[in-house]
């Protein structure tokens, strides 16, 4: 399509500065033409409701409004309801879910990170036979659908017929062990608000076997960008493998890394499906995140109102915690070219 | 052979520590190889003797598979030992207990990453569900392959068949895929490439939607897609062929847009479209600035460098972004469970979900279990194709290598 057709070369309108301004607004219309459709597609689906729902938030909206009478205003009521945890719903302690909120997020990215090093480190040792063969299995639990992994780790962690208390009971354990079910915490710290039972660390299982194959691919990816030049030069100089790590690995896949956990941090933040269909919440509501106790607000409940003014809480929070999170690892990573 | 010097004059050729633990190792390794081809030999041999013929099968199997791998230990152990002994080679015995630590490890982590996916297995084949006595076995006894018979022909009470499921879904996710791979590379590149005011706050704002909690949009949503219809009636006349497809796929037939495909794919997109952005942005920004000025000089505009230098060159990039957008659209369920009325437009997860009853003993096991490897296999069939663009195709955060 007329490749050879002598265009007006870039560098002789550079010269003009009027020129140069037409260029540049020029070049900002063909970007804006370029974002349109995305931005058209975000305005539709994601902005627009967003605002509906700031007003939604402020109204008593429930189900019947959805096609019939206007809501009355509420103002603020939502909003405080939530935050002095007056929601007339079982187990609502709006404090309590955004610790567990918290500390659910932190573990997690914690180990998904960390097993994700280690092993992508472990698969990068030279002469270790199999390497492809287990990059190729490792990523199963990350190709998964959700759904089916959340369903799928419900019905292991069943106390009477799931896979794990078969599994005990076969090598001599006991094997009636009510996973999901049994509300006495296993870890009780009342003073930061932190009540973790048995049912925590069997959606913690389910959700790590799910995430660190992520970080696995991502730190591989980082690792197999290391020029080997700086080992054999660190070996030259007689540097310890342990030396090696600390010195050379983690600093140079770390710039890889930062993004990885920030999509990290928000994918389990909200990771709806795990902790949904896995525990459901329960028991006492004691494994209840943010976005699962958002979403029973709409359905079953129908208060799409509080509902409204309960995710735009979350959202500020999530907001929150990101910006803060992207502040500190700007602030210290160091920038490679 | 180079290194050689180097290592004995570094480690002594002396019995330290570390030699020692490679002795120990090596002799632990031999232990291993005869204890388990002993093992294999004496299932395998029990096999032809035992009570049970349905036993047999998996005690001859099993034990030739022990006899092979402790013949393999058996033999690297055996050469090792006479390295050590011959040639007081400890550098070779130190990386086989390395190599071989790392494969047991390694070996544990694969057996915990497939055990959830061997026990669907296993209970797909299962048709006593729940009512079966306790105990893991991988082929149940009575193993009968009925529930992926009951899958494919009537999945849910509804009169609809897998096949008319699969090609909901395979639509619905193709179609998330590709609107977020076209609409979301054009915006990245954008992002990355041109100047423009605004390009930071839309940077961001496109990555803070990221953060909107799953179905915390859903009533708005709900409002807004109800309330638009496509009505392609004037086409019917004009070009029927295109017409007749589109209304085939559910389009144009004047319903709502809430409850077709296309709003659903639609939906699915703009929660694909912050990852799409964002990966391909940092994508682009790895590739080299220069290729596209010398695309320009040689009188390409830039769109042209867009589409014949930067697309060409970023293969990995939208694979990932493709793989992305089609597991959203293919495991999602919040959406489709709320606006979707027609079963006839059902997607997979929806019924799979619709399975599972309030109380565990009331739901068709083998029936869920054969449904979620059916519905897997296509997910990690495309993972499986797209793999080796997984490593260089996922640039999220624009790190430049």
């Amino acid at each position: 399509m007329a490749t050879l057709e002598p265009v007006q070369p870039a560098t002789s309108t550079r010269k003009n500065p009027l020129a140069s301004l037409r260029q540049t607004l020029w070049q900002g219309r063909l970007a804006y033409l370029y974002i349109l459709p995305a931005f058209l597609i975000m305005a539709f689906i994601t902005f627009y409701p967003l605002g509906y729902q700031v007003w939604m938030s402020f109204t008593d909206f429930q189900l019947k409004h959805l096609r019939l009478q206007n809501p009355d205003w509420v103002l603020f009521d939502n909003y405080i309801q939530i935050l002095k945890s007056g929601l007339p719903v079982t187990n609502f302690n709006f404090v309590r879910i955004l610790v567990f909120n918290v500390v659910w997020t932190a573990v997690n990215v914690v180990l998904h990170v960390t097993i994700g090093i280690l092993v992508a480190l472990a698969l990068n040792t030279e002469g270790l036979p199999g390497k492809r063969i287990y990059r190729s299995l490792f990523v199963i639990p990350w190709a998964m659908p959700a759904l089916i992994s959340g369903l799928m780790w419900a019905n292991m962690w069943h106390e009477q017929f799931g896979a794990i208390n078969q599994l005990l009971a076969t090598i001599g354990l006991p094997g009636d062990t009510r996973w999901l079910l049994e509300p006495a915490p296993v870890i009780n710290l009342p003073q930061i608000g932190v009540e973790l039972p048995l049912a925590f660390f069997a959606v913690l299982i389910a959700n790590v076997w799910l995430g660190w194959p992520f970080m696995m691919v991502i730190a591989t990816g980082a690792l197999q960008s290391i020029p080997v030049e700086l080992y054999e030069a660190a070996e030259v100089d007689g540097a310890s493998g342990w030396t090696k790590l600390w010195r050379i690995t983690l600093p140079l896949i770390r710039p890889a890394m930062i993004p990885a956990i920030m999509i990290g941090i928000m994918m389990t933040f909200n990771q709806f499906n795990i902790i949904y269909f896995v525990t459901g919440g329960g028991p006492l509501g004691l494994t209840e995140i943010l976005v699962t106790q958002g979403f029973k607000l709409v359905n079953p409940q129908g208060w799409y109102g509080v509902a409204s003014a309960f995710n735009i809480i979350v959202f500020l929070i999530l907001g929150a915690i990101t910006l803060g999170t992207n502040r500190i690892t700007q602030a210290t990573e160091p920038y490679y070219a | 052979m180079t290194t050689k010097p180097l290592s004995a004059s570094s480690s002594g050729s002396g019995v330290s520590l570390h030699n020692a633990v490679a002795i120990v190792w090596a002799f632990a390794g031999l232990l291993a190889g005869l204890g388990l081809s002993a093992l294999g030999i004496f299932r395998a041999a029990s096999a032809p003797g035992a009570a049970d013929p349905t036993t047999r099968l998996p005690l001859a199997v099993t034990g030739v598979i022990a006899l092979a791998v402790g013949g393999v230990i058996l033999w690297r152990y055996v050469r090792l030992l006479i390295a050590i002994v011959t040639q007081a080679d400890y550098k070779r015995a130190r990386h086989t207990m390395k190599i071989d630590l790392l494969q047991i490890l390694l070996l544990t982590i694969l057996a915990v990453v497939l055990f959830p996916v061997v026990w669907i297995f296993s209970m797909s084949l299962d048709s006593r569900d729940f009512s079966r006595p306790v105990g893991l076995t991988i082929i149940p006894p009575g193993a009968t392959l009925d529930a992926y018979k009951t899958i494919l022909t009537h999945p849910s009470p509804n009169p609809v068949t897998f096949w008319q499921l699969l090609r909901n879904s395979l639509l619905v996710a193709g179609g998330t895929a590709l609107l977020s791979v076209i609409v979301g590379t054009s915006a990245a590149y954008a992002f990355s490439r041109l100047n423009f005011v605004g390009r930071r706050a839309g940077m961001l704002g496109f990555v803070i939607v990221l953060m909107i909690p799953a179905g915390g949009t859903l009533a708005p949503l709900f409002v807004l897609l109800n309330g638009i219809k496509l009505d392609l009636s004037a086409l019917q006349g004009a070009i029927p062929a295109v017409y007749d497809f589109l209304i085939s796929l559910g389009i144009g037939d004047g319903t709502s847009l809430r409850t077709t495909l296309l709003g659903l794919a639609i939906a699915y997109t703009s929660t694909a479209l912050p990852f799409a952005i964002w990966n391909m942005k940092g994508f682009i920004d790895s590739l080299p600035y220069e290729l596209e000025e010398a695309a320009q000089i040689d009188g390409c505009t830039r769109t042209q460098g867009f589409l014949r230098v930067i697309l060409p060159l970023s293969t990995p990039g939208l694979a990932v972004t493709a793989l992305w957008g089609f597991l959203t659209g293919w495991s999602e369920f919040i959406l489709a469970w709320t606006f979707l009325s027609e079963p006839t437009r059902f997607t997979l997860p929806m019924v799979l979900r619709g399975m599972i009853g309030q109380y565990a003993s009331g739901t068709p096991w083998s029936q869920f279990s054969a449904m979620a490897i059916l519905m897997s296999i296509p997910a990690i069939v495309i993972f499986f194709l797209l793999q080796r663009y997984l490593v260089s195709g996922l640039a999220v955060g624009g790190v430049k290598g």
